[in-house]
């Protein structure tokens, strides 16, 4: 099998035996999901305005939750160091494990999403463009949290650093993701708003898993 | 150690003599500036007297702006010729950045409570150099991060470098948010254009906070320099105690 493969698959039996990660990150998304209507109030109308930013930002900060344990677990343990010196180039890595933390917690986020957004009032002509954006933007938080991972790599408070790094890098998927549910339901549509999100992951496929790579290395030198 | 102060010893040397100069320029531009804006400039037809506040505001966010890109440039440097002095300059500059960005922030919310009527508002320039500042704050909470000082570094400089990149894009992404909230047209400084009498005491302001830049980041670097001779001293002395005397260069 292709190293590339490989190390998703590895990456996922760990995430399937060990459990707990995937039932924490939608655990997280639910639980902060359900406080809104307590802290802005139960009106239907309100929720129904707030919904798409109510359900992107909670599904934003569930992938935080979930980053530092990209690589803290290899690097902990030197399985990083074996992974770097393998025949496949460590930007191939980053991207492997990129993916498979995608697998694990961006898509069932994205599964999960059409569900809480019913539980805000979320307008069901807009629950495709949720969830479509969702679909495209979760890649591209996952590979610039990477890049926030392998820098606080070793770091005396990961956690929050970790945060502080990577929440105005998530700027941009979550603009895009909630201006492209409001769009939808308006005449102007999703399209423009959903393609953008598309151009942010396609441009991190390439160069996020670059600079995570060079952080990486500094890491284990 | 010793051999790369080579290099910071030159630096030293022009450092101490420019230093200052520069405060001194520095001092005079602020003050002359300070007068102008302050006392000398007509108030504005619209804004009437709040319109001074801009005279600290708009060269602070230059400031902001191009320290940021100083910090960039500097960690680029670092990262692909592994210059030692560019490492420094970069950490030295990034508070000084973050201060100016700080300052910005504050007299924007100043002078946006006559203005507007609220301490607040989330537009889009405003939003922008907001999160500037948190990327500066990311910054310093990375390189101070590590146990290790050249860890903390080389990861700061990639992080100067992976914010230079988002930083137009952040950037597009908020005026795009915003345009769609609310026009642009209310927040905008009197009108398009600016009247000589602003402008002049607006660019000397600016010199001013050029030079200001200049003279603490100098301040700054110094200091940081003397803190590596120290280290290396300390650790020479522990190590090489009995043969060293007669040899141990000397602090200035």
């Amino acid at each position: 099998m292709h190293p590339f493969l490989g190390l998703i698959r590895h990456d996922l039996r760990l995430a399937a035996r060990q459990g707990g990660d995937i039932g924490l990150v939608l655990g997280f998304f639910v639980l902060a999901v359900v406080l809104f209507p307590f802290g802005i109030g139960p009106e239907p109308e309100l929720l129904r305005r707030a919904a798409a930013g109510i359900v992107w930002v909670a599904a934003l900060l569930a992938a935080v939750l979930s980053l530092d344990r990209l690589f803290a677990a290899d690097y902990a343990d030197g399985g990083l160091d074996l992974i770097a010196l393998s025949v496949m180039p460590l930007e191939m890595a980053v991207l492997a494990k990129g993916a498979a933390h995608w697998l694990t917690t961006g898509l069932p986020l994205v599964v999960v999403s059409p569900l809480l957004g019913l539980l805000v009032n979320l307008d069901s002509a807009a629950l495709p463009s949720l969830v479509l954006g969702l679909l495209l933007g979760t890649p591209a938080m996952s590979l610039i949290g990477a890049i926030a991972a392998a820098l606080s790599l070793g770091a005396r408070r990961p956690g929050v650093l970790l945060t502080l790094l990577v929440l105005p890098l998530y700027l941009p998927p979550l603009i895009f993701g909630t201006l492209a549910v409001e769009a939808s339901l308006s005449a102007e549509g999703a399209r423009a708003h959903l393609l953008l999100l598309a151009a942010l992951t396609v441009a991190a496929v390439p160069l996020a898993p670059l600079a995570a790579a060079a952080a990486l290395r500094q890491a284990l030198d | 150690m010793l051999s790369t102060l080579a290099n910071p010893a030159r630096f030293m040397r022009f450092s101490g003599a420019a230093l200052p100069w520069l405060g001194g320029a520095s001092l005079v531009f602020l003050a002359v500036g300070l007068a102008w804006a302050l006392v000398l400039a007509p108030p504005d037809y619209q804004q009437g007297e709040s319109v001074r506040i801009m005279f600290i505001h708009v060269p602070a966010a230059w400031m902001a702006l191009s320290v940021y890109l100083f910090v960039a440039i500097g960690s680029g440097v670092a990262l692909i010729w592994r210059h030692p002095l560019a490492e420094i300059a970069a950490q030295a500059a990034a508070p000084v950045g973050a201060a100016f960005t700080f300052v910005c922030l504050v007299t924007g919310s100043l002078w946006g409570r006559p203005m507007w009527g609220t301490w607040w508002v989330w537009d889009a320039r405003l939003t922008s150099v907001l999160v500037l500042f948190f990327l500066y704050l990311g910054y310093i909470a990375l390189v101070n991060a590590f146990d290790d000082t050249s860890r903390g570094a080389r990861a700061g400089s990639l992080l100067a470098l992976v914010g230079i990149v988002n930083l137009p894009i952040i950037k597009f992404s908020v005026d795009w948010w915003n345009t769609l909230h609310q026009p642009a047209s209310v927040l905008r400084l009197g009108g398009p254009t600016i009247d000589v009498s602003m402008l002049v005491p607006l660019l000397v302001m600016a010199l001013g906070f050029g030079l200001l830049f200049g003279w603490l980041f100098l301040v700054r670097m110094r200091t940081a320099l003397n803190e590596r001779r120290l280290r290396a001293l300390r650790i020479y002395g522990e190590t090489s105690e009995p043969a060293a005397t007669g040899v141990r260069p000397a602090l200035r």
